[in-house]
Order: C-alpha cells, then structure tokens, then sequence
C-alpha cells in the first residue's frame, strides 16, 4: 500500500470516527461514547494485568466503566515486563 | 584499609542454633525488608533472559523470593504475546516494580504509581540513572524522587552510589533498603568498592543491598561477606552459558558468604603459622 494511499484511508476512517485518541504514542480512532472497559475491549487487552494512564493521571481499575473517552485524550497502557537492575 | 575490611565478629545469638547450615542462613537469619520476612537473600532481575520459560526456571534455581520487574507500554499490535505474570508468578514470588531505563526523578515517580495500579504493591525499587553510558545514578535526581515516593506511601528500595554520605541521606528520609553498587550495571566486574560497600554496612540501620556488578558466585560471596543483607543481580545469571547452572552456583554462593560474616573470619597473618602442632616432633 502506498503511502498516499494509507494516508487517504486514515482520513476516511477520521471521517467516520468521532474521537482520535493517542495510545501508547499511536494514534487511534474510535466513536464516542467510549469507556476505558471499551478501549480495552477493542483493543484485545485483559484489564487485569494492566495499568492505564489518562493524560497523564492514573485511571483506577474500579473506574474504567465509568470514566468516558474525549477526543484527543492521550492514553498509556502498561504492565510487567522481564527488567532488572 | 585492613581494619574497614576487617569483619565482625558475631554475636553469640546467631552462632547458637540450627547445626543444619543451610537453616541456619535462611530460617534463623531472616532478611527483613520494611516489615517483610524473607529466607533468602538473593533478589533476582527478570530481563535478558531467552525466553520467560527459561527465567521462570532460573528463578526457581536460584531460589530467590523476589523478583524484580519493568513497567512498560502493552504491544498493541500483539496484546496477546507471552505476559511474565503467566510464567513467573506474583503469587510465588513477591515482585519488586523497578524504574529501570529512568533519568528523571518524575520519570520514576510515574512509572512507580503505575506499578502500583497495576500490582497492588507499595515496595519498590528506585532508580534514577545519570549517565548512558556508565549507568551511574544521578543522586540527586534519586533523593528528590525518593521523597516524593515516601510521602506517596511507596516503601522504597533504592539503588545509589557506594557514598556512604548519601547512603545515610536516603535512609534519614525513610528509605527501606539500600543498594549500592558494586560496579556498572550489567558489567560484570565483581564488588570493586569493598571499602566503600562495608563503610555503608556498618552504618546503616536498613537492609543493605548490592545491586549491580556481580559477574559470577565469587562475587556474591564477596558482597555477603562484607556484611551485606542481600544481594542482587541480573546479567550474571542470565548471560551465563548456562543460566540454571549459574543460578543454582550464586544461591549457594549467596548463602556461603552469609555464613561465612556470620562465623567471623580469621585475623590474617603475613606469615605461615603451622596448621599442626609443633610438640612431640619428631
């Protein structure tokens, strides 16, 4: 797929979709009304193992229901990884 | 020289007991950090391993109770690859959130809030790097975030310089553990700060802690008998040829040179003293 072509398709897709919404740094497009509970859903991600920032504040897992995406809302999506010192 | 390096003498209160030496470095001579009860000493990192398998099985080796772990952003194009928590589970081991791969003290502050969304746990490992090249802390990057963690709740080890200054600065704020290193993270080289390592020792009133430059068991004796609580490592077992093997080696070691503080070593001598008796040669 060409560039021109990819960049035509994303601003189709930003046509239809309400709300652009950066996670983990990429830029994603979804229709309101969306919850976290949603974002995770469409995303394929368990909510249990992961913990989730929203403009840079921290999103309680007993929250993610209840708290609704807005447009430009910067996401980040984090869990354990092997690390060491 | 001789006398910083000079080890304790102990107390008659550890030298009574177990006879069964490997008891006698874990179940009576437990390491305690901020109220937590552990019979090892050994900490271990997660990273650099083949495959989770192979560091779920290290892990086990090295029978260490804790392990450290890296917060990082999910793989959205692959949410469903491997998870360590599905291979080394924070239910068998109590799983130390570390801040790795941080320059800034709100760097770490961050990553360390979401560790604790995500994990539950309030004991954490600090770790405010200042130089790319080296891995040297940036103290006082590690002392402003240090702060900011204990006044959030957080009980926080932390890895530092071998400043026996600063050493005493992080534990007047209320550090839990302090974790000098031994030489650059990931090198290898060995404890090449015994003096300073045992300065630290002596007078911390916390749990202290080598955390970087152990390159084989030798090393983590060395570190043990300097009178250190624990000790922790990454890149020695996970680099070695043969990591299970490795890892089994530094459990012992870890407990040899525990023993070995604990028993109080031999004055040394310039010259020989004969092993046998010299009456009744003949």
């Amino acid at each position: 797929m060409s560039k021109d072509m990819a960049g035509e398709m994303k601003s189709g897709e930003e046509a239809h979709k309400a709300m652009k919404i950066t996670v983990n740094g990429e830029d994603r497009y979804f229709d309101a009304p969306l919850s976290i509970a949603g974002l995770l859903t469409s995303l394929g991600i368990a909510g249990g193992k992961v913990a989730i920032e929203r403009n840079l504040e921290i999103v309680p897992k007993s929250a993610y229901d209840t708290i609704g995406l807005s447009d430009g809302d910067r996401i980040e999506i984090v869990h354990f990884i092997g690390g060491g010192a | 020289m001789a006398t910083a390096l000079k080890l304790c003498i102990l107390s008659e209160e550890a030298l009574e007991g177990e006879t069964d030496m490997t008891n006698q470095a874990t179940d009576t001579d437990p390491l305690i950090i901020a109220g937590r009860v552990f019979s090892s000493r050994l900490i271990i990192g997660t990273g650099k391993y083949k495959d989770y398998a192979e560091n779920a099985a290290a892990a086990e080796a090295s029978g260490a109770e804790i392990v450290t772990v890296a917060v990082r952003r999910v793989n959205l194009s692959d949410p469903s690859a491997p998870m360590l928590v599905d291979y080394v589970s924070p239910e068998k081991y109590t799983f130390l959130p570390n801040t790795a791969g941080c320059f800034t003290g709100e760097d770490a502050v961050r990553t360390l809030r979401l560790a604790r969304e995500a994990g539950g746990w309030s004991l954490v490992k600090l770790e405010v790097l200042g130089d790319e090249k080296t891995l040297y802390p940036n103290m006082p990057e590690t002392l402003r975030a240090a702060e900011l963690l204990i006044n959030d709740g957080f009980e926080v080890m932390v890895y530092c310089s071998d400043d026996p200054i600063m050493a005493r600065e992080l534990e007047d704020i209320g550090c839990c553990a302090i974790m000098p290193l031994g030489a650059p993270i990931g090198s290898g080289l060995g404890i090449q700060n015994p003096v300073n390592i045992r300065l630290i020792v002596e007078q911390a009133k916390v749990p202290v802690l080598v955390d970087a430059g152990v390159g084989t068991a030798s090393d983590a004796a060395v570190a043990m008998e300097l009178g250190c609580d624990g000790v922790l490592m990454n890149t020695a077992i996970a680099e070695a040829k043969d990591p299970l093997q490795m890892a089994r080696a530094m459990r012992h070691a870890v407990i040899a040179g525990r023993q070995a503080y604990l028993a109080g070593r031999m004055a040394k001598r310039l010259y020989a003293d004969p092993s046998s008796p010299l009456a009744g040669l003949i």
